[in-house]
């Protein structure tokens, strides 16, 4: 019954505590022991050098450094970890965060109600989008070679001894220059955009009315015909392209469907740990619900698309298809296969199955439990997708790997909360707040 | 589905937000409410009349594992078993391949058996005497409660002129 509700306050100050700050510097500095700890390892122990001979075929006709090939170019093997590992994490926040984006546009162009008391959540994850293009561009600056077969240009000598017909063919598209303008032309427009629409939100804060409202769906809307092209070519760049030779028609929307669930689970998990901690008490079990809601369906529009992608590649049993698959259950003495179905349990099974009934999406432990999943489980997805192509069989999971993931959650945070600082968290005159406060889908 | 027979009293309502706040009213003041229709649902109502949460969560899960298992079976039987066949030089057992049929059948399981479960238990099935139909301008524009005499300690009287206190513009009463 909606009237029966007790609105609570929407006056509310996030407060970004020294005691919380502590503890993401910690978490940090954790994370870059882990890695330092990783590099020592992986320095001295020598990353599995088996399975050489699979690796080979497997370059072979992936258009990558043939076997051999590794030896005389790729430097030192765990410098490529690194950057690889930079890359996976830098790929995945870029998406999470501009997914923040994306879903306060949808809600504007749809001029949804419901989540507005928590839009300063989404709102908020954008920010990050400057450190992740500094990232990627220092990490494709430095380690480019390493992690791009394309970018060498010996495959483009004709007649030379790697000369690669195919890359030759895609070089119009797959160029440095072009690749690096692309890449700065994604951040720049999107946390631009997002710029503007925070700005609005900001305005209303002090002045309301619906004029700015009204600009935010125009500006939501350029942003969703914008990213519904700019989502696709940065994945076949940011992704897809580590694997040169192999396509897939459906590349582009599945890393948006992994971006954007798991955007949603961060979104998610920061309204309830928010909640937790005595912020957003507006947001009731309705709101819970949707979002459990919003998880649950796109972990299995994920796992749609996934298998969509890979039911046609195993049917048709194309070589140069198929190879993609093949890598990563036999390939590099089969180190990528516990990844590649990690991915499907955490991803799918687990979220679907505890998601499933209707209280656990508004129970906190187990929407924090999913959410985890799923925001883990992307990150094995990114990994399993990046890592054989770039690192290959000097890949692995261990402290290095973690100790990375670790670092960018807290910088990721950190970005979050110090915008979350700087506005009420409940934005007090959007004019669907009122629908909001009274979200009842009983 | 509740069984009708006995004596009921019909509060005719003009107004749904008369007949959602009626209903907490009249509960609060010792009437037991069998239901109340409505022409189109009432946010709120379910809660209010304090009824049970449906259970049909519960019937489509068992529908959808039966649909699971049917598509699951049925391939495996007919492509692996009776009449072993390669295709695409797969396995002739091959759950990838699979995947898209059991989930059409788990989808379509779930949804004629949920819908059946649902004509079923509200007597809305095909030929069924529907004597629900306590006054027919609930499917108009009326808004109509129920209460079983039979279920109630309170006197007649009594009860209908709480619901006339509480909006109902008639009382009528039906005996099935």
């Amino acid at each position: 019954m909606a009237s029966a509700h007790s609105i609570p306050s929407i006056e509310e100050r996030f407060e970004f505590t020294s005691g919380a700050k502590r503890n993401l510097i910690i978490g940090g500095a954790i994370g870059a022991a882990l890695v330092v700890v990783g590099v020592y390892l992986a320095a001295n122990g020598g990353g599995g050098h088996e399975a050489e001979a699979t690796h080979g075929a497997v370059n072979a006709i992936t258009g990558r450094a043939a076997g051999g090939h590794e030896a005389a170019e790729h430097h030192v093997s765990w410098l490529t970890r690194i950057w690889a590992n930079l890359w996976v994490n830098a790929v995945y926040f870029t998406g999470i965060s501009v997914v923040g984006m994306f879903f306060i546009s949808y809600n504007y162009l749809a001029q949804a109600g419901w989540s507005t008391v928590f839009k300063r959540v989404p709102e908020a994850m954008p920010a990050f989008l400057p450190v992740m293009g500094i990232v990627m561009l220092a990490v494709f600056f430095l380690g480019g070679h390493d992690l791009f077969h394309w970018t060498h240009s010996e495959v483009y000598e004709v007649g030379g001894p790697e000369y690669d017909a195919v890359l030759a063919g895609k070089q119009g598209y797959l160029n440095t220059p072009f690749f690096v303008g692309r890449m700065i032309f994604y951040f720049v427009v999107w946390y631009w955009m997002w710029k503007k629409i925070r700005q609005f939100s900001l305005e209303e804060d002090q002045i309301g009315g619906t004029e700015l409202y009204d600009k935010s769906i125009r500006l939501g809307t350029a942003f969703l015909v914008i990213f519904g092209v700019t989502s696709s070519t940065s994945a076949w760049d940011f992704v897809m392209s580590i694997d040169p030779h192999w396509f897939s028609t459906m590349f582009g929307w599945y890393t948006l469907a992994s971006w954007h669930v798991a955007g949603l689970a961060v979104i998610t998990l920061t309204v309830v740990m928010l909640r937790e901690r005595g912020y957003l008490k507006a947001v009731n079990s309705s709101h819970l619900r949707d979002l459990g809601k919003f998880v649950f369906a796109f972990s299995i529009f994920w796992t749609y698309v996934w298998f969509a992608q890979f039911l046609l590649i195993y049917y048709a049993n194309q070589p140069e298809e198929i190879i993609y698959f093949i890598e990563r259950f036999r390939g590099h003495g089969s180190i990528f296969k516990a990844p590649f179905f990690i991915t499907l349990f955490l991803n799918f099974f687990l979220p679907f199955l505890i998601l499933m009934t209707r209280d656990s999406k508004f129970t906190h432990s187990i929407l924090k439990v999913a959410c985890w999943s799923v925001i883990i489980g992307h990150y094995m997805d990114f990994y399993t997708n990046i890592m054989p192509g770039s690192a290959g069989s000097t890949a692995g999971f261990g402290p290095l790997e973690w100790g990375f993931f670790i670092v960018f959650i807290c910088g990721f945070v950190w970005s979050m909360a110090t915008q979350l600082e700087k506005a009420n968290l409940i934005p007090k005159h959007h004019p669907m707040l009122e629908e909001s406060l009274h979200h009842d889908i009983a | 589905m509740a069984e009708l027979s006995g004596k009921y009293l019909v509060g005719v309502y003009d107004d749904d937000d008369t007949v959602l706040h009626a209903v907490p009213t009249l509960r609060k003041a010792g009437v037991k409410i069998q239901e109340v229709y409505s022409p189109f649902p009432i946010h709120g109502m379910d809660d209010a009349l304090g009824h049970p949460r449906t259970r049909i969560g519960i019937a489509a899960f068992i529908f959808g594992v039966t649909g699971c298992c049917v598509a699951l079976t049925l391939m495996i039987w007919t492509m692996g078993i009776d009449w072993p066949m390669i295709v695409g030089g797969k396995d002739s057992i091959s759950l990838p391949n699979y995947i898209p049929i059991t989930f059409e059948l788990t989808v379509l399981f779930t949804a004629f058996g949920m819908v059946t479960t649902f004509f079923i238990s509200n007597g809305l099935t095909p030929g069924a005497h529907n004597h629900e139909r306590f006054d027919v301008r609930a499917t108009d524009n009326k808004f109509v409660m129920a209460i079983n005499l039979g279920r109630n300690s309170m006197s007649e009287d009594e009860i209908s002129r709480a619901l006339r206190d509480s909006g109902a513009e008639e009382v009528n009463i039906k005996q099935f």
